[in-house]
């Protein structure tokens, strides 16, 4: 039987905000001395009282808009009542029945052509401490803990396991362009979990479902998923049922295993939270947050399209960090730019260099007006594509002007007729056996020959030229 | 409305709390009165009546952005009953 895959997921966004949820500590905490941010009010010291920071509000809204979400004036924080020491308080404070956003979509990009993910909600809350358990103790960090962390929910309309991806890509742009976050999964910015089915082709009924925790990377959804439907799919097949059940995924075995249920039944008593005043948030705090958002990736795509006629490829890799769809239109602007031109080098050059390297466009020493020059000096015949690459090299470790280092490394394209017939004659004279091929009719050996006369003139020949006076040289 | 003792012992459990059968039987008897009080507020009429979670006429106290770092972070960690270097220590959660 042919069966299809039915899969929610659930996103945790940790928002880049100077300070906590409630309280003035600062939100850092990757790789910060433990339990250095912490107050009374994270660490739930009797009558210590939240005040909510108006800028998380201001982000998860944003993230909202971006996504389509109707923003929810009336929002309400609720008390999330469990007991365990990765919260002091004996509760998180979370958004339950009224969450700010809701009936969001982002359109992604499926096997049949793009398609809509709703999303059902946005919302914010606290996020939790750091356990690390050794020998017979636990250690608990509590900079973590008051940590705004956005929640974004989808519905189930994601059918495979790179529709999951995808959509988690899309996210993670999204809170990028908008600096709502770092959206980095390695340092726990980003965390993820699926809620993952299937059913027979054709079906209308939904399959039990499985939750599977523990997506920390885009490598572990995409491998979580294909396992938890191939295993979902071999108990079908084997004439049992998929119990309904919550799986950590396994990274290093590449398997997902069941978490041992709570001995108790998850019973959280929400209630709203009495030390927080209302939220009604105001149509003009709502239309300001509006007015804040910046072009958005999937309006950037479109508008390149347009405006610079690129491919949809060379599209996704340009706007997928906004600083570098930035340099690049800051690029494509000069008078005199080719987009394409400029589109291929810093697809291809610069961001081999930036990927190899791990440094960020902002920190690049070659200025978007220095590579419009380097192309210009291209088009123009100035220097040929050896010695571009050569100037860029120099471009990227040292900044600086393109004209004055072909200058200084004496790279000018030499396209003087006289002095490369000479070189042509030399080259032909030394290697005869080369010479009497291409009269043959093998043209094929030409490239040879160019490559013999580009060494005589240290890379510098013009290419072109060079092809025509061999041929004419050797009247082919 | 009233809860019965096997409640209240659900939801000691999940409080991480254990009582002795008098006790249990003893907070049964004194949640109910509180509930009775609940029932009793709820002969009010509150038609029309906006549902709120207290009763300041105040909303939207937000806070910016900014870091204040507490100056009571040595008297907070000084005050644990464990730690281990700058860690709250507990007994180990999982096995
Ligand atoms: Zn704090």
């Amino acid at each position: 039987m042919r069966y299809e895959t039915v899969i929610g997921m659930e996103v945790h966004v940790e928002l880049q905000t100077a300070s906590k949820m409630f309280c003035g500590c600062a939100a850092d905490h990757f790789q910060v001395e433990a339990n250095t941010h912490i107050c009374p009010v994270c660490t739930a010291q009797p009558g210590a009282l939240p005040v909510i920071n108006g800028r998380a509000m201001e982000l998860t809204a944003m993230t909202g808009l971006a996504l389509h979400c109707q923003i929810r004036p009336h929002n309400v924080f609720a008390r999330k009542n469990y007991l365990y020491p990765d919260l002091p308080k004996g509760y998180q404070v979370s958004q339950y029945e009224l969450p700010l956003c809701e009936d969001g979509w982002v359109e992604i990009t499926s096997e049949d052509g793009p398609k809509k993910i709703g999303v059902e909600r946005v919302h914010l809350e606290e996020d939790t401490g750091k356990l690390q358990h050794t020998g017979r103790a636990s250690l608990i960090d509590y900079n973590r803990a008051g940590v705004p962390l956005m929640e974004i929910v989808t519905d189930a309309s994601i059918r495979s396991a790179d529709e999951a991806f995808d959509y988690l890509n899309k996210i993670r742009q999204v809170v990028r362009y908008l600096g709502a976050s770092s959206g980095d999964m390695e340092k726990g910015a980003m965390r993820c979990e699926a809620n993952i089915s299937i059913r027979p082709e054709g079906s209308d009924e939904f399959g039990t479902k499985v939750e599977v925790k523990n997506l920390n990377s885009f490598r572990a959804v995409r491998n979580a998923i294909a396992y938890e439907v191939e295993r979902q799919q071999q108990v079908i097949e084997e004439g049992g049922q998929v119990r309904q059940v919550t799986m950590g995924w396994d990274e290093q075995m590449g398997v997902t295993r069941e978490q041992r249920s709570k001995e108790t039944s998850e019973d959280y008593r929400y209630f709203p939270e009495p030390d927080l005043l209302d939220v009604h948030l105001e149509v003009e705090w709502i239309n300001r947050v509006g007015r804040e958002l910046p072009e958005l990736p999937a309006d950037k795509a479109a508008r390149f399209s347009e405006i610079y006629g690129l491919n949809q490829k060379d599209i996704a890799v340009l706007i997928e960090d906004a600083a570098v769809a930035a340099y690049f239109e800051e690029a494509a602007q000069h008078s005199g730019a080719d987009p394409k031109s400029v589109a291929n080098w810093v697809t291809g050059e610069i961001f081999r260099r930036l990927n190899d390297e791990d440094v960020l466009i902002a920190d690049a020493k070659v200025s978007p007006a220095a590579l419009v020059e380097l192309l210009a000096l291209v088009k123009d015949g100035a220097i040929n594509q050896n010695a571009a690459r050569e100037v860029f090299t120099e471009l990227w470790e040292k900044g600086g002007s393109p004209a004055a280092i072909v200058e200084t490394k004496g790279l000018k394209q030499i396209s003087d007729t006289s002095e490369l017939d000479e070189a042509v004659a030399k080259v032909i004279e030394a290697n005869p056996d080369a010479a009497e091929k291409i009269k043959d009719g093998n043209l094929k050996t030409v490239q040879f020959l160019m490559g013999q006369v580009m060494k005589e003139t240290r890379g510098k020949a013009n290419p072109q030229l060079v092809q025509e006076l061999i041929k004419k040289q050797l009247r082919v | 409305m009233a809860v019965t003792v096997e409640e209240v012992r659900g939801v000691a459990a999940l409080a991480r709390l254990s009582f002795s059968p008098a006790d249990e039987e003893r907070l049964t008897g004194e949640l109910n009165r509180i509930l009775q009080y609940m029932d009793r507020l709820n002969e009010l009429d509150t038609e029309g009546v906006e549902p709120t979670s207290h009763v300041l006429p105040l909303a939207n106290a937000f806070r910016p952005d900014e870091v204040d770092p507490s100056p009571a972070v040595a008297d907070i960690l000084a005050a644990a009953p464990q730690r281990q270097e700058s860690y709250f220590k507990v007994p180990r959660i999982i096995d």
